[in-house]
């Protein structure tokens, strides 16, 4: 019953520094705090409610536990990042972006190739990983360069959409005065159609993140070595050891933000001209 | 090497368009010769812009001929021989005033030396010595329109084909471009194309005045200027300025009178 309490004592304090916080002049400390506070009554009720209603941790771990479990398990978890993310994630996505922006770029050059290479993108697209994934891992292995192939099959198209888009983003007037200087094809490309694409080639990349986490841990599931994140969930759901998924998780949802958020940083420095970003230099 | 600069014979320009074909240009004949300052002034939508862009190669005569420099105008284009100044600045954000000026550089392959020396000269000339670093959407519309001219102006061509540049200044700033700009050609022996819906503006400048009507686009009227090449701000209250803006208006109110 106390523990019950707690939970709407959590909500109510929560709610009332929240709203308090709310009719203060927007600032960049107060701008933080909502959130984190938000999140600490989050976690603060749940670990109430778990606790007072006796869930089972199978069901639902509380807060507490996934936090000693996580602090445990460090090297572990530290192994299975390593190899998802930076190996499987990061190479697919660095590997799928710069391979859909070059042909892009080809597609724009030699127009007749869009006919014939949007349609297979967008095919590529429809594929569901599900059936995808298990044929990459029979022709690339068990390890990470298997869930690399899945991530460029993830990000590839987005990406390549967004980038043609982008590249046909200039105003007549802009492609007039490059004439005028009778600039040839790369030069307006490098001088003008890059960089008015930006925007969208940082739309794509934004998307593409979230693709590649998912499409690398995704993957795991069918089949992997002794180690990854995927495998980790996989296996541990088995041996109901639910605080270590929990705990792979957190770190997913630590690196998922962390990519995102490193991505949206480069755009504000490199795209700080465009209408959508001049506002929060 | 004659000293006909631009030759136009029976020029004519026909867009096809969803509602049928649009003359925007049709029997024009010109001859703009070396070192000329010839304005164009006409009511809006008579083919000032289109004339001048069939100059720069950026539209495609449908009758006539035209030759820029004795060759075509694609020749021209391709051999840089001239800087377009637009209606409207049309600067890159991305690029800070002292970038966009030094993008014609950069593609015609100047040295960096000779890149930084040209873009603090151009600076110098509209009087944006300050704002080398700024960004476009940093500056006025006026300011913009300035570092678009400094644009046109870095590299050496002997054309300068100018649509409307000051259209969008306050009166005071635009008398002051104007005798920069006489300065300019004095001092160059540039010939320039102007385009202008200020007959003012027109008279002062120019060594000849076109004067243009709408629907078909064509020629009315070419004025040969009687004014000195120096020109003081007070020249516009002479009685030769006088006149020759008369005939200028009656010009204009011809070319109105039949539709
Ligand atoms: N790309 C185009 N397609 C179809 N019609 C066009 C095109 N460009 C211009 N026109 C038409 O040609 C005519 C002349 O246009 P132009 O822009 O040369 O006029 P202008 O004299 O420069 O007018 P303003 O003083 O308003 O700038 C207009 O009737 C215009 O509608
Ligand atoms: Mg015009």
């Amino acid at each position: 019953m106390g523990w019950l309490l707690g939970a709407v004592a959590a909500w109510l304090i929560g709610w009332q520094i929240n709203s308090r916080l709310a009719r203060r002049p927007l600032s960049r400390a107060t701008a933080f705090a909502g959130p984190v506070i938000f999140g600490l009554t989050v976690i603060l009720i749940w670990e109430c409610l778990v606790r007072g209603l006796d869930i089972s941790p199978v069901l639902l771990p509380p807060p507490s536990q996934i936090i000693q479990t996580f602090g445990a398990s460090l090297p572990l978890l530290w192994r299975d990042f390593v190899q998802t993310v930076v190996k499987g994630a990061l190479t697919g996505y660095v590997l799928g972006c710069s391979a859909a922006v070059l042909l892009a770029v080809a597609i724009d050059r030699f127009p007749f190739l869009k006919r014939g290479l949007l349609p297979v993108g967008s095919f590529m697209a429809a594929l569901p990983i599900i059936g995808l994934a298990p044929i990459l891992v029979m022709w690339f292995g068990f390890d990470w360069q298997s869930k690399a192939a899945v991530v460029v099959v993830m990000v590839f198209f987005p990406m390549l959409v967004n980038t043609v888009e982008g590249l046909s983003d200039t105003g007549a007037m802009q492609r007039d005065l490059m004439r005028t200087y009778a600039a040839g094809y790369w030069k307006t490309l490098f001088k003008l159609r890059l960089p008015a694409a930006m925007p969208f080639i940082f739309n794509g990349l934004k998307i593409a993140t979230t693709l590649a986490l998912i499409g690398a841990i995704v993957a795991e599931f069918f089949g992997s070595p002794t180690k990854g994140m995927g495998f980790r969930i996989s296996i541990s759901v088995g041996q109901l050891a639910m605080d270590l998924v929990w705990a792979e998780i957190v770190v997913a949802a630590i690196a998922g933000s962390a990519f995102y958020g490193a991505i949206a940083l480069l755009e504000k420095t490199l795209t700080f001209w465009h209408p959508s970003q001049r506002g929060r230099m | 090497m004659s000293d006909i600069v631009i030759s136009a014979k029976d020029l004519g320009l026909t867009f096809q368009t969803g509602d049928g074909p649009i003359h925007a240009l049709k029997d024009v004949n010109l001859d703009v010769r070396q070192g000329d300052f010839v304005s164009f002034i006409g009511p809006s939508g008579c083919g000032k812009t289109t004339f001048l862009r069939v100059m720069a190669d950026l539209e495609q005569p449908t009758a006539g001929t035209i030759t820029v420099n004795g060759t075509s105008p694609e020749e021209a284009r391709r051999a840089r021989a001239y800087g377009y100044v637009f209606q409207a600045a049309g600067l890159y954000p991305w690029r800070t005033i002292g970038g966009n000026i030094r993008l014609p550089l950069e593609i015609m392959g100047y040295s960096r030396d000779e890149q930084a020396r040209r873009t603090a000269d151009v600076l110098e000339l509209v009087e944006l010595g300050g704002f080398e670093k700024k960004y476009p959407w940093q500056l006025s519309g006026g300011m913009q329109q300035r570092a678009s001219i400094a644009r046109a102006l870095a590299f050496d061509a002997d054309l300068l084909l100018m649509d409307e540049p000051f259209g969008a200044l306050d009166e005071i700033v635009r008398d002051h471009l104007n005798e920069q700009l006489l300065k300019l050609w004095d001092r160059t022996g540039k010939t320039i194309c102007f385009v202008t819906h200020s007959i003012p503006e027109a008279v002062y400048l120019s060594t000849r005045i076109v004067v243009m009507s709408p629907r078909p686009g064509r020629i009315a009227d070419v004025i040969e200027s009687p004014l000195p090449r120096e020109r003081p701000l007070d020249i516009r209250d002479s009685r030769e300025f006088i006149e020759i803006a008369h005939r200028v208006r009656d010009g204009l109110r011809a070319g109105h009178g039949d539709d």
